[in-house]
């Protein structure tokens, strides 16, 4: 039994901060912020150019002789700042499940281009009518000669509008079972028939509605074979359930709102913080965060071992993301009144960041599987209880 | 991080797993109620030297770690053992420290003699609802600003009457003043104030780890109950309803227990926040015990509020054991005193 956290990336972290320091604009922070596009382009570019997309990567497919380590250090810092970088995780996602199911052709065509910093790719699941039962999807493509023409509509297709291709789930055949009908297409957005309209969110992010009418793409764009686009999507599945790891720490949004308590007095002349019923919550909150981080660190204790850390997973994320949702909205009760007043807001305490917390949570228990998804997973596969989904 | 035990550990686990499952099956616990104490149970565990096993071995201890107690804590929380293992390796441990060449700690080590300790400061000459204070022979106290060690004469185990209790624990008053106990005064001042708040710590961590046992067993009651039990013409655990509640609790119940494992190592290891952990510890394993008892009782429908079915013995220990400490919200609002003390 051993708890201590060994920072792996201890010996890069200097240079990672050096970096961060000299070519990130902490600004884009706010500006992120403010348009709700959690994607910054001209940053994007710059680790592209510096070769940090492309750490790790094998040299045929454009990767750079770059450390990985010294790669993920520097997203941790960007992170740290507040800046999202959506655009590169849904590439890297997608890129990966090309290293496992592309053809030569394609390794070459689309990694190459993305670790450059070319293109951006993001992913196109969810539709109007399917988003927990994914394989549901109804957009159509269709065989015409060479090409294949596509035409249907998804939702929250994240970071289209700032993207050049989408990884778009299709049916490609209505008579085959739900699961065997599908296959995926890499999709320009900028092909005749595609349409963009923006969706706004609680928290500000920015997502999008995608259209795609009469679409024409080459037999090329199809990313494995007709009818396996199930197994393509598990591929990529596999990317997206990462564990927590040690990261970057300091003082936590817990421990400043403690802060902010002390010097809050009250009508009675008392400190806040002295206040019972604050404490309460406050020791509530430690509790459950220190729970929530040692999920999150035993899937990658379960995965170091060569485990597959599904339940695992998916109890860190279910833990976790109801755990912030309980959290924030606990601290808003002791900000009291005030906590209402957003980031930008005169008087807001601690500058609106927990009103900013409070909304973003919102999504946590919902997209990257819901909770319900999460507590099924959880109830059969760790309790063993019998699937109850109706036959389909 | 390595979630890991090792070979020892593990072979522990297994000896006493398998010491419960032949002595404490739940008829032994149900015959040992009201009291809530086994002889042989007991007599078996200090065979295996399991209340002196934190003792140094120069002491004639089996120098065994936390971890390895909360090994042996969880096994007994899963079998309800009736048996005061926790609060007499907390009592051993603690008259270990401060009184180490004495006979009161061999009388410990060599014999079967029951240690306890008073978790609350005493009020008017009376240790109120001690632990294992029915069965005890030897009661550590906060008196005053002194830690005492009151022993009761030797003899025959002295079985107090306990007053009827919810969890069936033999608790029992302390009057100190009465004329045949033998006092023994062990620390004064700060040193007694330290050594008390250290073992109810220790008390906190096993108890957390009693309770962890104690849990989950509840939890596995529960989901062999809703697989075996049918309703409209499936499997109740069939239902969404009791899926995810299961999930739920078992969710956080193995969180609860990646926090306990946590303690323990960062007692063994003198980590400074060892105390802290310890009540984390606590408070969350006593509210998960408490809310998975009360699913997996639920989930019996009717069987589950009668005496026959299993699942009500964990429902009333997991309320009524951590009550011991007093008002759960206290220990938090002292835990956040401490999580978030200004930066000196
Ligand atoms: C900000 C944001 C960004 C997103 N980005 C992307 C993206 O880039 N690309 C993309 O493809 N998608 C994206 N999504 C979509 C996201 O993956 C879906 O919202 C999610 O999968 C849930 O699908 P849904 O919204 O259709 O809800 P539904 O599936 O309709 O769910 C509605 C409710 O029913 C519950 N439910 C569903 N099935 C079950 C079940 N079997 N048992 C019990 N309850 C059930 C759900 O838990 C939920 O509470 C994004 C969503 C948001 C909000």
């Amino acid at each position: 039994m051993d708890f201590t956290i060994t920072d792996e990336l201890a010996d890069v972290r200097d240079e990672a901060v050096r970096w961060v320091a000299e070519h990130v604009d902490p600004e884009w922070a706010d500006i992120q912020h403010r348009s709700g596009d959690y994607h910054t382009p001209e940053l994007h570019q710059l680790l592209a150019r510096d070769g940090w997309l492309g750490a790790g990567w094998p040299a045929e497919y454009g990767g750079r002789d770059r450390s990985p380590a010294q790669a993920a250090a520097i997203h941790q810092e960007i992170a740290a700042l507040g800046i999202h970088e959506d655009g590169w995780s849904t590439t890297d996602m997608v890129c990966k499940t090309l290293l496992h199911v592309g053809t030569e052709e394609q390794k070459q065509r689309y990694i190459s281009k993305a670790l450059a910093g070319e293109t951006v790719i993001v992913l196109g699941y969810t539709e109007p009518d399917s988003g927990s039962d994914v394989a549901a999807a109804k957009c159509r493509a269709e065989r015409d000669g060479e090409d294949w023409v596509i035409h249907g509509q998804k939702m929250f297709t994240s970071t289209a509008h700032m993207a050049t291709h989408v990884f778009l789930l299709t049916r490609t055949d209505f008579e085959a079972p739900k699961h065997a009908g599908l296959t995926l297409f890499m999709v320009p957005l900028d092909a005749p028939g595609v349409e963009i309209q923006p969706t706004h969110t609680v928290g500000g992010q920015r997502t999008n509605t995608t259209f795609y009418s009469e679409v024409r793409v080459p037999d090329d764009a199809r990313i494995g074979e007709p009818g396996h686009g199930w197994d393509v999507m598990g591929v990529a599945l596999v990317y997206e359930r990462g564990g927590g790891g040690a990261g970057r720490t300091g003082p936590s949004l817990t421990d400043r709102v403690a802060g902010w308590c002390r010097g809050q007095i009250t009508p009675e002349g008392t400190s806040l913080f002295d206040d019972p019923t604050v404490q309460q919550r406050l020791a509530r909150i430690a509790i459950e965060s220190e729970v929530a981080r040692l999920l999150g660190l035993r899937v990658g204790w379960v995965a170091g071992q060569g485990g597959m850390p599904g339940v695992e997973g998916s109890m860190a994320k279910l833990y976790g993301s109801e755990a912030k949702q309980r959290h924030y909205s606990a601290m808003q009760d002791i900000l009291g009144a005030e906590a209402v007043l957003t980031h930008g807001s005169p008087g807001a305490p601690l500058a609106g960041e927990v009103d900013t917390a409070f909304r973003y949570a919102i999504v946590g228990t919902i997209y990257g599987g819901t909770s319900e998804i999460q507590r099924e997973i959880v109830a059969q596969r760790r309790l063993g209880l019998p699937r109850s989904r109706p036959k389909s | 991080m390595d979630l890991s035990f090792t070979a020892e550990q593990e072979a522990l686990r297994e000896a006493f797993a398998s010491l419960f499952a032949h002595t404490a099956g739940t008829d032994v616990v149900r015959a040992a109620e009201p009291l809530g104490f086994d002889e042989k149970v007991w007599d078996q565990l200090v065979r295996t030297g399991a209340p002196a096993m934190a003792v140094p071995e120069g002491l004639g201890g089996g120098g065994a770690g936390f971890v390895d107690l909360i090994v042996v804590a969880q096994e007994l929380g899963k079998r309800l053992a009736p048996a005061p293992l926790v609060e007499a390796v907390v009592a051993t441990n603690l008259i270990a420290e401060a009184a180490p060449g004495g006979p009161l700690l061999q009388g410990l080590v060599d014999q079967d003699r029951v240690a306890t300790l008073a978790l609350q400061p005493v009020a008017s000459g009376t240790a109120r609802l001690v632990p294992a204070g029915a069965v005890a022979e030897v009661l550590i106290a906060l008196d005053g600003d002194e830690l005492v060690a009151f022993e009761r004469p030797a003899g025959a185990r002295p079985h107090v009457p306990s007053p009827p209790n919810l969890g069936a624990s033999p608790i029992a008053d302390w009057s100190l003043d009465g004329p045949d106990l033998q006092r023994t005064v062990l620390a004064g001042g700060a040193e007694a104030r330290r050594l008390h708040h250290r073992a109810r710590a220790e008390w906190q961590l096993l108890m957390a780890a009693a309770l962890d046992g104690l849990r989950s067993a509840a939890l596995d009651i529960g989901v062999e109950y809703v697989k075996s039990r049918w309703a409209f013409g499936v499997p109740i655990g069939w239902f969404q309803a009791i899926q995810h509640r299961l999930a739920d609790v078992a969710t956080a119940g193995e969180g609860a227990q990646l926090l306990l494992y946590e303690a323990a190592w960062a007692r063994d290891t003198g980590g400074a926040d060892a105390d802290r952990l310890a009540a984390m510890a606590f408070l969350y394993q006593s509210e998960l015990a408490q809310l998975t008892t009360r699913e997996s009782l639920q989930f019996h429908g009717g069987y589950g509020y009668t005496l026959e079915y299993d699942i009500q013995l964990y429902f009333r220990r997991a309320k009524a054991w951590p009550l011991a400490l007093g008002d759960p919200a206290r220990l938090a609002c002292e835990l956040a005193r401490d999580l978030f003390a200004p930066e000196s």
